[in-house]
């Protein structure tokens, strides 16, 4: 009873610490008008994002259309919005993707140790041998382009920093219970560490999944901007970049506003990531 | 122009250093006067928190400025006057130069990155105009001074290559290399194992005789006062509350918190064999920012009385002894002030 | 110090095999033949056939990857589908501009990133502190190619200071530099600040002052040797990221490296060209991380004097 009440203290003094903190508070509003922006507003848009205007094209915003109109005579205020929804599908499926695989290979790999745990971390050490865009390029290149398997490509990326995680936590409790429970029967062994593991190595990986979250979304819209994710007439925020670059001296909105709206997301990801990493870093000390 | 007191190398009057935190002011240390004579060692013994380690620092001025300050009082060395007017600028001609100190913990108190040699020489460097050989050879002779085999082998050395031991006695060459009048030595020997502690200790005495250094040795272990002091200052709670030659200490002791630690030292042949059981002094040390009213050890002393809650006595000379040199800091020996 | 070094470079030799042969087979894990992705799309039946016999595409895959090794080794990576050219001529011509650009990004992020840090954290909680880690922030999230582009529209299009695309003059490796240099710049900024707060609160650095040593040599040698140890790696590391981020920052200035190179040849479906410069990008960041480790060996002498 009593370790579990001086463990949610400790949750309670890493909220205090949370909501002190205003930058991070600063963050979560972002992250919060983001997910706003993503998931409700879509149904509240101005303009179909689609909807090619062909008089109306390369307008300046104006109070007609808030963020102007790109080469086609669409919106970009209402691309931009179903946008945000498009980038948060991106970055959160990444993340989800190599959470789920990261945390299978990283168990599997800490709970059998010897061979197979040499072979799962050479395994992810090659794949950390491909810088992040240049892995996520061969993937697409194998794949084709398309959101889906940017995805994928974005996905796969991150796993290793999971693995990694995940198989120091599992080590860790290894080394704890076993050592007491000596005589378990086999079949429990994994149930406990399971129970053990994920408490043990929770506060670094939420702080992982929010910072990767931001990063996932950057690079989605990098692969895009390239040609290789988004296709068209999909309102992505880096395929936007990429058609506004063209018009850059005669319309140059159609490449800053989206722009501007992955930094101004990234940036409220990483905000409050920092916030959570300070305010948990004492439970992740100990 | 204050002067010291003949033969007097340091002397420090009503020091008060205080550390103003988010919870309150810590009176770290809370008037404090003491005497070092030229070439003495002075033993400052008492729990942790007591103030001691404050008081070295004050006199090295590596108080850092916020959060702590040196709200009062004098430190005057020698011809230098009232170290605490000095500039930093200043200070840095005396540090490592005319005074210097060794810390606790020897395993990290020399920099990973460096070689020993250099650590060495980088101190004679900095205060005397020799040249890099010079200063090299002059680093072999002091290593070879504190005992260290093969030194010109080991001035390459870097300190994860020497064991705790090692790594001390290099500090105590870093402190001696441009021959200060006074070292101070911060619990020197409390983190290193007992055989290698009486090595140590041994050590300091006899380059103590033969630089001529002063030492302000700081422990919480009587037995190394014992050996190593001659004059002895008892802190608590941020005071001196006895001073006194380290025989009278040991055989006349007068104030009851300098008893109560005589006496909960665990005798073999007095408890041997008995059922009495360890002797301590109840309650415990007063937070720092929360200090009692009047005498500090008042909450947990046996003869506590009336005037004790009201009024902080004065460290001064027990009026019934004819050693004029044994203060103490309690009514008990002095007349409380009338109501 | 030595064996530390051999022991490193014995270690990098399966790495290479291994990122060699993961390039080697992405080719397998297309749709469609690998002969015809080699030959390209208007190859006739005869070029495709003389490809799968050279190759030794119809013999086993163990087979196929010793040819391919072997030919590797050879500096041949097979032909441009595009122009003809051997593929390692195109991307040899192009990796010094690469190259060039990394510099001017590394020397960015080391000269500006640096300084900031070690300010900062000497000035901790001054708004000299506080402006630089909010703009840090910015810094670490701010997509390249965007702020590349914005650079180019304000610098280039409005002021007209520098010129929009292509290289030659040192004025042309102005704003791409900057451009791929500004996330690794933040990075080692924060992370410089937060090493330094940590060494300078560390035994040594009060045992430094109570030697009466200077405040500058306290901070600058002391305090920074020690602090530069998690540094160095992480700038290494993020040269190698650089790699991967010079792909968008060449393509968003027209600079002829290695990743504009990658990029246009997946758009023509350049194979052989793509599959080379994949390789080539890869083996040069494992190198980096080699030096990365090397250098951590060095500055830190507990990890090679043990």
């Amino acid at each position: 009873m009593k370790k579990n009440a001086s463990k949610s203290s400790a949750w309670h003094e890493s909220f205090r610490i949370l909501v002190r903190n205003r930058l991070a508070k600063t963050g979560l509003i972002v992250i919060a008008l983001y997910l706003f922006t993503a998931l409700i507003a879509p149904f509240f848009v101005p303009y179909d994002p689609l909807q090619l205007n062909l008089p109306n094209t390369l307008q300046p915003p104006s109070s007609a259309h808030f963020f102007g109109t790109d080469e086609f005579g669409r919106d970009i205020f209402s691309r931009i919005i179903v946008g945000a929804r498009i980038s948060l599908f991106i970055g959160v499926g990444a993340v989800l993707i190599a959470l789920f695989f990261g945390t299978l290979l990283g168990t599997v790999a800490g709970y059998f140790g010897g061979r197979v745990d040499s072979i799962i971390m050479r395994i992810m050490d090659i794949q950390l041998s491909f810088p992040g865009i240049v892995m996520a390029i061969l993937i697409v290149t194998i794949l084709g382009p398309g959101l889906i398997n940017v995805l994928i490509a974005v996905g796969m990326h991150s796993i290793p920093m999971f693995a990694r995680m995940v198989r120091g936590s599992v080590l860790s409790v290894k080394e704890n219970e076993f050592v007491l429970a000596a005589r378990s029967l086999g079949a429990n062994d994994l149930r406990i560490i399971l129970k053990h593991v994920l408490p043990n190595c929770m506060s670094p990986m939420i702080v992982l999944v929010t910072l990767r979250i931001g990063t996932a979304i950057v690079t989605a819209a990098g692969l895009s901007f390239l040609g290789l994710g988004a296709q068209p007439p999909m309102p992505e925020w880096g395929a936007m970049l990429a058609s506004g670059r063209t018009y850059l001296r005669t319309a140059f909105w159609i490449a800053t506003i989206p722009g501007l709206a992955i930094m101004t997301v990234v940036f409220g990801f990483n905000l409050f990531g920092d916030g959570l990493r300070d305010a948990l870093d004492p439970r992740m000390k100990s | 122009m204050k002067s010291p007191s003949r033969g007097t190398l340091l002397e420090i009057r009503n020091l008060k250093t205080y550390f103003y935190t988010e919870q309150g002011i810590a009176h770290a240390v809370d008037n404090v006067s003491l005497k070092i004579q030229e070439g003495e060692t002075l033993g400052i013994v008492g729990e942790s928190g007591c103030g001691k380690s404050v008081t070295a620092l004050s006199i090295m001025r590596l108080i850092a400025e916020p959060p702590g300050k040196i709200v009062e009082g004098e430190i005057i060395f020698g011809e230098r006057g009232d170290l605490t007017k000095l500039t930093q600028s200043e200070m840095r001609k005396i540090r490592g130069n005319k005074i210097s100190m060794i810390f606790q913990e020897p395993m990290t108190s020399l920099n990973p990155v460096f070689r020993i040699g250099f650590q060495i020489s980088e101190s004679i460097r900095t205060h005397q105009q020799v040249s890099k050989k010079e200063a090299v050879n002059r680093s072999i002779e002091m290593l070879k001074m504190v005992g260290i085999p093969s030194p010109e082998k080991r001035i390459k050395d870097y300190p994860h290559q020497l064991s705790g031991g090692m790594r001390q006695r290099v500090m105590i060459a870093m402190a001696l290399c441009c021959n200060p009048k006074l070292m101070l030595a911060d619990e020197p020997t409390t983190a290193l194992d007992v055989t290698i502690q009486a090595q140590i200790l041994n050590l300091m005495n006899k380059l103590k005789e033969r630089v001529g250094t002063a030492i302000m040795l700081i422990t919480h272990n009587l037995g190394v006062i014992a050996e190593m002091a001659q004059t002895v200052c008892v802190m608590y709670a941020g005071v001196i509350v006895e001073t006194a030659d380290v025989q009278t200490l040991f055989k006349k002791a007068s104030h009851p918190y300098t008893i109560g630690l005589l006496t909960s030292i665990p005798r073999v042949d007095r408890t041997a064999g008995t059922k009495e059981r360890l002797n301590t002094i109840k309650g415990i040390v007063p937070s720092l920012l929360n200090l009692p009213v009047g005498c500090k050890f008042s909450n947990r002393c046996p003869h506590v009385h009336e005037p004790c809650k009201i009024w902080e006595p004065p460290l001064a000379p027990i009026a019934t002894h004819s050693d004029r040199a044994h203060l103490s800091r309690c009514w008990l020996h002095h007349q409380p002030p009338k109501q | 110090m030595q064996d530390y070094l051999v022991r490193r470079l014995l270690e990098i030799i399966p790495v290479f095999f291994a990122v060699t042969a993961i390039v080697f087979f992405m080719l397998y894990l297309m749709p469609g033949d690998p002969a015809q992705l080699l030959a390209g799309s208007d190859a006739s039946i005869e070029d495709i056939q003389a490809i799968r016999e050279e190759l030794g595409l119809d013999k086993p895959l163990v087979t196929q990857y010793f040819i391919y090794m072997k030919n590797l080794l050879r500096g041949d990576m097979g032909k441009s589908i595009r122009t003809g050219r051997p593929a390692l001529r195109e991307i040899a011509d192009r990796y010094p501009n690469t190259l060039l650009l990394a510099a001017g990004s590394l020397v960015v992020m080391i000269v500006i990133g640096l300084i900031t840090g070690i300010l900062s954290a000497v000035k901790q909680g001054s708004w000299l502190d506080n402006a630089s880690m909010v703009v840090a922030l910015f810094g670490v999230s701010v997509p390249n190619f965007w702020l590349g582009l914005m650079l180019m529209l304000l610098f280039s299009v409005h002021l007209g200071i520098f010129p929009t695309t292509g290289t030659g003059t040192f004025k042309h490796l102005i704003l791409p530099s900057l451009t791929l240099g500004t996330n690794a710049t933040a990075v080692v900024a924060r992370l410089t600040r937060s090493s330094m707060l940590e060494v300078i609160r560390q035994d040594y650095v009060r045992t430094a002052r109570a030697k009466g040593l200077s405040e500058v040599k306290i901070i600058l040698l002391h305090a920074f040797r020690n602090a530069l140890i998690p540094v160095v790696t992480i700038v290494c590391l993020r040269a190698g990221v650089m790699l991967g981020g010079a792909v968008l920052v060449e393509t968003v200035f027209a600079w002829p490296g290695v990743g504009w190179l990658m990029i246009d040849a997946i758009g023509a479906r350049d194979y052989p060209v793509v599959r080379g410069c994949i390789l080539i990008v890869a083996i040069s960041f494992v190198i980096i991380n080699l030096i990365a480790d090397l250098l951590y060996g060095l500055i830190d002498p507990r990890i090679s004097y043990k």
